[in-house]
């Protein structure tokens, strides 16, 4: 089971708990199971089948390229963080 | 719109003729006219040095003269200041020092330089940055600079040539 | 690593080679944007609001097309409309209704100097009297220029269609909240013995780069258009003009011309669409220049912001709770970097408890652009004043305090994962060993201050290839513009790889078709990612290289063997018997690549991971004169973590540039605007940045903790220098004159007017010195 570190301003969809467990091979299957069981987080997320442009991720320390395919292992800790970057306000990092 | 008048000067030691407006400034005669793009527009109200151009020897913002003032004048620009292809000590000392990151604002402080160190050929570092005060930089904070100048005077006092246009 | 001498260490990296596009510079050969001419080429203006905020009724071009010498004006008619919502544009998060908006404003006018339209003709000049004859009518609104009044209730509505989450349905003038929450703030503020709270507003700045934005834009009559601009992003310049314009990405090539400063104001776009879109309508190349004035009322500057900041510690000097309010001025579109700031704030140090909420706030000044580490600088100006303020509490050095409190590798940070491997730290060290802070500093009137700073840096896509030529030499390409001797850098990592001297290896920015996608010159990322793909094409061209003596001497490419620029077989042995191959430079195996399978190129393309975040420390003296305020800064030392300096010279320059651009942050740079919304200092007289006169020599010191998730250990280095100095300043001027600030610019009329207060009987003076 990954851990999913929830940001302060989503807890409302998760009691008030900022560390939840969930599951999945990668992280748009970690976000479907998240949703399923904190309905309407999801929508916080994402944008169609992506990461909205002003969200990222990171997985074991790591803001992956990859996204929303970044994969995620057995005990992954998984960061979901506002997309900034350096050099200009807004980064993104894409697949 | 009136009409375009001629210009007879003496640019980096050879005799130059130019059609120009009287509206436009040396600057845009020397980049527009001429094609020589090495003085730079960088705010064009004298307070950034970057069109940093030698009159009669002395160091003015060409943004602030006109193209017809230059009748009659010896102006120097950057082009000007190598010998062929050996390059004045100042330029060679920048290039050794780093004292270029973006590079805009290098003309500018090279012109100056030069007409420093032809009136003082052994400034003090405060006496540098004074002459320098004239010219901004927004990348180096001045530092590499104000070294390569003043390693520049300690090398053309031991000798080594400057290309001394008329 | 492949390619270097069997000791192990560097022959290239670490060294100060001349760059190698210095003397086209030092002679004014090199081509920066506005050097560009063609022949039939027009001039292009653009006509600017005079208003901060106003409806716009009608626009009549009539008059102004009929002057000789004009042929063409444009205004939003001639743009598509783009959709209302945050999208993916290049490497950047856009809104593109806001971007086009930016580009040429439609019903209404957010700032004093928003561009209406744009006219080409045949001289500059032309073009500026026919603006005066475009004919505007305005409904005038009231302008709205700080936070505090755009957050007010019923402030006046920037943007009607601007609604955030917490609002609902609300018209509001704050885009976005962000909040970062850790612990208990409560339980943690109770187990302080002290707390302190302080208020801080930081002004509006700009980047401040010499050379004002250009472009030439070229259309063709097959479609493709070739935009020549002076830029930090060739791709992105390209991305965003084809989502403005509503053409496709391929139609557009962007080719980066010699670039004179950007600091994070040329990652974006304001002359590059309408130049193609001019272009278009005359059938000629058509170029714009932005005036000095233009580009203070109309490029981006970086926020203003009010910030609040209490933080609780205990007498030993730990820091236990910590909660932040802070307001950026997002100019006329959302996109301040509050969030950056947010998430910088209190990167330092570990805090248990901590809670920040960050808004971004629009205002009716210009769409802000990214500034060096944007956001942090405000944040620190904040977080490290009060931080100096509880060392002095506590009775404890300032750089102690840091020490204590200090994150490393394994420490949390304020949102995401635990810190890697850092060097925080080590850069309070090497302040507390330098020269500079060992040395007494005497005098009336000075003061010593010190400041610590924390930038992500950014990884991202870059691309590279490495091409060995008929004699033995290479060239590197990237499509990475070079602001500040990058490029060096590149033929440096390339040289030491293949084992040869750097000068046998040329560096080459490239056009948007002659290389892979490559993302903006910025976030520190340059040496970081762009360095990655180099040492990976170096790589691949070093692996096709022992292929072909493989070839050639008709034995494995596992017993090839690259280093010193000549290629050998491993197996010594059999060599020293006679029996083996002599080495053959890369030289003469060059020759022999026609016949063993062609040319050479090494690629790669990476999306880099591995980014290893910065920290500076700066130590400032200053003097400062009791009668005018005036601050002197007498003697500065920049510490910085940059993982593994390349070019130490360039590392040097980075930090430099950074500490005198945070100078002139905390001492004199502002926007003045009037009542009306319209900016007064429009030059850079009045726009006050530090000339070679305000500032000393400054000391470097380069640490280098090695960032492991780089193969030679680099970290970005280019923008956390400017984090400290606003803070640095600040905590030297309170040793040399009991003032505590709590604004920048800490300019002569604002410290003055303290230091009064401060003084007995001189109340009446201060009030005076307004």
């Amino acid at each position: 089971m990954a851990t999913a570190i929830i940001p302060s301003l989503l807890r409302k969809f998760t009691n008030g708990e900022e560390r939840v467990t969930a599951r999945g091979r990668n992280v748009r299957e970690l976000i479907a199971d998240l949703n399923r069981q904190f309905p309407g987080l999801a929508s916080h997320l994402l944008e169609g089948d992506d990461l909205k442009p002003s969200v990222a991720v990171s997985v074991d320390g790591e803001i992956g390229p990859g996204g929303i395919m970044e994969p995620i292992g057995e005990s992954s800790e998984v960061h979901f963080l506002p997309a900034i970057g350096g050099g200009s306000d807004k980064a993104r990092r894409r697949a | 719109m009136a009409k375009k008048t001629l210009v007879e000067t003496n640019i980096n030691g050879e005799a130059v003729e130019f059609l120009c407006e009287p509206r436009q400034s040396l600057l845009e005669c020397l980049r527009d006219v001429l094609e020589l793009t090495g003085s730079k527009e960088g705010c064009l109200t004298g307070d950034c040095g970057a069109c940093s151009v030698l009159l009669d020897g002395r160091a003015v913002c060409s943004c602030l003269m006109l193209g017809v003032e230059a009748r009659g004048k010896n102006i120097r620009t950057v082009e000007g200041l190598a010998n062929g292809t050996t390059l004045h000590p100042l330029q060679q000392k920048f290039l050794e020092h780093a004292s270029l990151q973006c590079g805009i604002c290098t003309p500018g402080f090279l012109m100056s330089a030069t007409a420093l160190l032809e009136r003082n050929p052994n400034p003090t570092e405060a006496e540098v940055r004074y002459a320098l005060a004239g010219n901004l930089c927004r990348c180096t904070g001045y530092d590499k600079i104000v070294r390569a100048v003043l390693d520049a005077a300690k090398s053309m006092k031991s000798g080594v040539s400057t290309s001394r246009a008329a | 690593m492949e390619g270097t001498t069997s000791n192990g260490k560097f022959k290239v990296i670490g060294t100060r080679p001349i760059r190698h596009d210095g003397v086209d510079k030092v002679i004014g050969r090199a081509k920066y944007g506005a050097d560009y001419a063609f022949p039939g080429m027009l001039h292009g203006k653009v006509l600017r609001s005079p208003h901060a905020h106003a409806k716009i009724k009608s626009i009549n071009t009539a008059k102004a097309l009929k002057l000789p010498g004009v042929k063409a004006v444009v205004t939003a008619a001639d743009l598509p409309e783009a959709a209302n919502r945050l999208e993916q544009a290049g490497e950047m998060a856009i809104n593109p209704h806001h971007l086009s908006l930016n580009i040429l404003a439609r019903d209404k006018v957010l700032y004093d100097g928003h561009a209406i339209a744009a006219v080409a003709a045949t001289s500059p000049h032309i073009a500026e009297e026919a603006l005066k004859l475009i004919e505007v009518e305005y409904e005038v609104l009231p302008p709205v220029m700080t936070v505090d009044a755009a957050m007010k209730p019923g402030a006046p509505i920037l943007l009607p269609d601007l609604r955030n989450r917490e609002e609902g349905d609300k018209p509001t003038n704050v885009a976005q909240h962000y909040q970062f929450k850790r612990g208990d703030l409560e339980a943690g503020f109770k187990a302080a013995d002290f707390v302190i709270e302080r208020e801080f507003n930081t002004a509006m700045v700009h980047q401040g780069y010499i050379e004002p934005h250009n472009a030439v834009g070229i259309y063709n009559a097959d479609g493709q258009a070739t935009i020549y601009c002076s830029t930090q992003g060739a791709f992105e310049v390209r991305s965003l003009s084809a989502q403005v314009l509503g053409v496709a990405v391929g139609k557009i090539k962007v080719v980066p011309a010699e670039i004179g400063g950007g600091f994070g104001g040329k990652t974006t776009i304001y002359l590059e669409p309408l130049s193609v879109l001019l272009s278009k309508k005359t059938g000629h190349p058509v170029k714009l220049v932005m005036t000095r004035s233009e580009v203070l009322r109309a490029s981006g500057p970086t926020s203003g912001s009010q910030i609040k900041v209490k933080m609780g510690a205990t007498h030993d000097g730990k820091i236990v709770a910590a909660e932040v309010w802070m307001a950026y001025e997002a100019g006329a579109f959302p996109g301040s970097p509050v969030g950056a700031g947010a998430m910088c704030i209190l990167a330092p140090y570990t805090i248990e408890n901590l809670q920040i909420d960050a808004y971004d706030v629009v205002v009716n000044r210009p769409k802000t652009a990214a500034y060096r580490a944007p956001g942090a600088s405000n944040a620190a100006m904040a977080s490290e004043t009060v931080i100096d303020e509880i060392a002095e509490k506590c009775g404890m050095d300032p750089l102690e305090l840091r020490i204590k409190n200090g994150v490393h590798e394994g420490s949390p940070q304020v949102v995401g994962p635990p810190f890697k491997r850092i060097g925080f730290i080590e850069t309070c060290e090497a302040i507390r060993h330098s020269d500079h802070y060992n040395s007494k500093l005497t005098g009336a009137h000075r003061g010593r201050g010190v400041a610590s700073g924390f930038w992500f840096n950014a990884g991202m896509q870059s691309s590279a290839t490495v091409n060995i030529h008929t004699d033995g030499t290479a060239s590197v390409v990237t499509g990475s513009p070079d602001i500040g001797g990058s490029r060096a850098s590149m033929a440096m990592i390339t040289a030491e790889v293949l084992g040869l001297p750097v000068t046998d290896v040329r560096p080459v920015v490239a056009d948007t078709d002659s290389i892979g996608h490559t993302d903006v010159t910025g976030g520190s990322r340059v040496t970081f990612a762009t360095g990655m793909a180099v040492y990976e094409a170096a790589q691949d061209a070093a692996r096709q290289l022992r292929e072909r003596a493989a070839k050639v001497w008709e034995v494995k490419p596992e017993d090839v063997q690259l280093g010193d620029g000549a290629v050998s077989v491993k197996d010594t042995a059999s060599f020293e018997k006679g029996e083996g191959k002599p080495p053959m430079t890369i030289k003469e195996l060059a020759t022999k690549l026609a016949r063993t399978g062609g040319p050479i190129s090494g690629r790669a393309s990476v999306n880099a991971r591995g980014v290893g975040p910065a920290f500076a420390t700066t130590l400032i003296d200053v003097e400062v004169d009791p009668d005018t305020g005036k601050v002197q800064v007498l003697r500065c030392t920049v510490a910085q973590d940059v993982g593994k300096a390349i070019h130490p010279s360039y590392v040097e320059g980075q930090m430099q540039g950074g500490t005198a651009q945070g100078i002139g942050w905390g001492l004199n740079e502002e926007y003045f605007y009037d009542d009306k919304g319209v900016l007064r200092n429009t030059g850079l007289l009045d726009y006050r940045m530090p000339t070679c006169l305000d500032l000393p020599l400054i000391e470097t010191a380069i640490v280098e903790v090695p960032n492991p998730g780089h193969p030679l250990g680099v970290r970005g280095v280019g923008e956390v220098s400017i984090v400290p100095p606003p803070a640095a300043l600040a905590n030297a001027i309170y040793r040399a004159t009991g003032v505590r600030m709590t604004e920048t610019p800490m300019s002569p009329p604002r410290l003055l007017k303290e230091m009064l207060k401060k003084r007995p009987g001189e109340e009446s003076q201060s009030a005076a010195a307004d």
